[in-house]
């Protein structure tokens, strides 16, 4: 239930976002989530796609600095208090979020979390049925 | 173990005898150096002007450019048939620079190898691999001559052909590397492609490095994969070739031959002595030469010198490692800068490539000054708060060691670009 995110660094230069999405377009490499952090300079790219080892090995050939990190993905009922429930059933184990993002399709949404502990973050949520989503589920 | 008692001398011992040397060598150029002499006629300085140490200054400066004007043999000072030795260093364009050793030269840099070798640890028991190239540079022969002298074992290997290096390596059991240090780095990647760690499956503790600058990077760098000392020494073959000075195992500078060569320090642009302590050109007056002496030689290279004495026992003078060359000088905001000093502060960053540029530009009368430089391609961060921080970091090592605020530009790797020789780093457009 690991799911491998990449974080692309994109000097602040037009252009570059849409070389990441031409090479991976190119190469058929499909993209289920992203987010960009950004500030005036510089910008970092976080994205999940269906294969991460392969985007990884293309954007460093064209040339970008390429992290790639492990996340989970909550899959929550799209309601009130149930991102809530999932996040305070985290912090009372003790494991940080580092970062999210998130989106909401149908009745659902999936939160993609950076957390301290990945491992042990999936074995908490399991243990109190928060539904997470697998690598091939997130579309 | 100390070579010689010479390097131990207290100041006023030594200064008694270079002042004597000093004299002996103006008056030696003088009588048989045209050249010189016209130089010393046009400042209307006499050889019996110089009385004291003090008086150095009264005399002109040579330089490199001046062998390249007297090629082949004008600057010799002795008959041609009394020279039983010619090395020459290429020119970058042009005619190569000659210099010429009597017997007598020879032997001095026998005795002045001897000296550095053993300051960095070498004894009789270590076998040593002479990875420099053997030829018309002087490095292979100088270091040759003085292990030997030294009583220590010498493999000529010559540069090139690592496999095989690496094989006599293992085989003979060497003790000892003299190369260049970015040979030795490659030779360690290549060691470990064959599946050689050199660190357990390699005898070498100790490495003898010259013919090129390398930053504390790079030592360390060495010292890591080779599991060895890595110590640094110096010299020109228009001086005499290596054994000019070298560090001792307290690796706090390169102790000079006081007795041999005479150090000032200038301001490269003026030429005006600075006192000891203070950065600038090196400047060194040979006081045993007979061949090709040379006065107030500028050697192009930026260092200073440490007159305490060492722990080691040596007293004579200990030259900084050489942070530049004068050429590569630059004057941002009346502040002196290297390119060096910014690769090593880079070099310190894992999260960075190895390609940099320094743009400087003026905007309204002011420098204004920036450093590009590439991220590494595998992506050590992933948040905001880590990027920032890497890049606060660099800005403070950089404003530590240059002096200087310099604006920083992080590229993606592979953007700067990339040459087949000589990198280009420096865009300076004012
Ligand atoms: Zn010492």
């Amino acid at each position: 239930m690991i799911i491998k995110q990449l974080t692309v660094f994109l000097e602040n230069k037009s252009g570059r976002l849409s070389e990441v999405t031409r090479v991976l377009g190119e190469n058929g490499i499909n993209i289920s989530a992203l987010s960009i952090a950004d500030t005036s300079e510089y910008g970092l790219l976080r994205l999940i796609v269906s294969d991460g080892a392969k985007a990884t090995e293309l954007l460093k050939k064209n040339g970008f600095s390429v992290n790639l990190t492990d996340v989970i993905c909550l899959n929550v009922k799209h309601e009130p208090g149930t991102l809530h429930d999932a996040i305070k059933t985290l912090s009372d184990a003790g494991i940080d979020i580092e970062y999210m993002y998130a989106y909401a399709v149908g009745d659902n949404a999936a939160v993609i979390m950076k957390v301290s502990d990945a491992k042990e973050a999936i074995y908490i949520l399991t243990q109190n049925n928060i539904d997470l989503l697998k690598s091939h589920e997130i579309k | 173990m100390i070579w010689s008692n010479e390097e131990s001398l207290s100041r006023s011992e030594l200064e008694k005898i270079q002042v004597e040397k000093l004299k002996d060598t103006v008056a030696h150029v003088y009588q048989n150096v045209e050249f010189f002499r016209n130089k010393m006629q046009n400042l209307n300085v006499r050889p019996e002007d110089v009385k004291t140490l003090d008086d150095l200054k009264k005399l002109p400066f040579s330089t490199k450019e001046d062998l390249r004007v007297n090629y082949p043999f004008g600057l010799f000072a002795v008959p041609e048939n009394k020279v039983v030795r010619l090395h020459a260093s290429s020119g970058t364009t042009g005619k190569p620079t000659v210099v010429g050793y009597t017997q007598k030269d020879i032997d001095n840099w026998s005795e002045l190898i001897a000296r550095i070798v053993t300051m960095a640890g070498a004894t009789v028991d270590d076998k040593v691999q002479i990875a420099f190239k053997y030829g018309l540079f002087t490095g292979a022969f100088g270091l040759h001559y003085g292990l030997e002298k030294a009583g220590i074992c010498v493999i000529p290997t010559s540069s090139g052909n690592t496999e095989k290096q690496l094989m006599l390596m293992k085989d003979f059991g060497t003790t000892i590397l003299v190369s260049t240090p970015s040979y030795a780095l490659h030779m360690g990647e290549i060691a470990h492609s064959l599946g050689i760690d050199p660190k357990t499956d390699l005898k070498i503790r100790l490495g003898l490095f010259g013919g090129e600058g390398s930053s504390e990077a790079t030592r360390e760098k060495i010292q890591k994969v080779w599991g060895m000392l890595a110590t640094e020494n110096y010299g020109l073959s228009e001086l005499i070739g290596p054994g000019v000075a070298g560090e001792c195992t307290h690796l706090n500078g390169m102790h000079i031959s006081e007795d041999f060569f005479l150090p000032e320090i200038i301001n490269p642009k003026t030429g005006e002595v600075l006192p000891p302590g203070e950065k600038g050109e090196l400047v060194i007056t040979t006081l045993n030469k007979e061949a090709l002496p040379l006065i107030r030689y500028r050697t192009r290279d930026i260092t200073r010198l440490f007159y305490e004495p060492c722990s080691c026992g040596r007293t004579t003078v200990r030259m900084e490692k050489i942070s530049g060359r004068s050429d590569d000088m630059l004057i941002v905001k009346g502040v002196n800068l290297f390119p060096t000093q910014v690769e090593e502060v880079l070099s310190k960053f894992d999260a960075l490539g190895p390609h940099y540029e320094i743009v400087i530009e003026k905007h309204n009368y002011l420098d204004s000054l920036e450093i590009k430089v590439e991220l590494n391609e595998d992506l050590s961060i992933d948040s905001y708060q880590e990027f920032e921080r890497l890049e606060q970091n660099i800005k403070h090592e950089l404003r530590v060691v240059l002096g200087l605020e310099p604006k920083l530009n992080i590229v993606n790797p592979r953007t700067l670009q990339r040459f087949e020789g000589k990198a280009k780093r420096v865009y300076d457009l004012r």
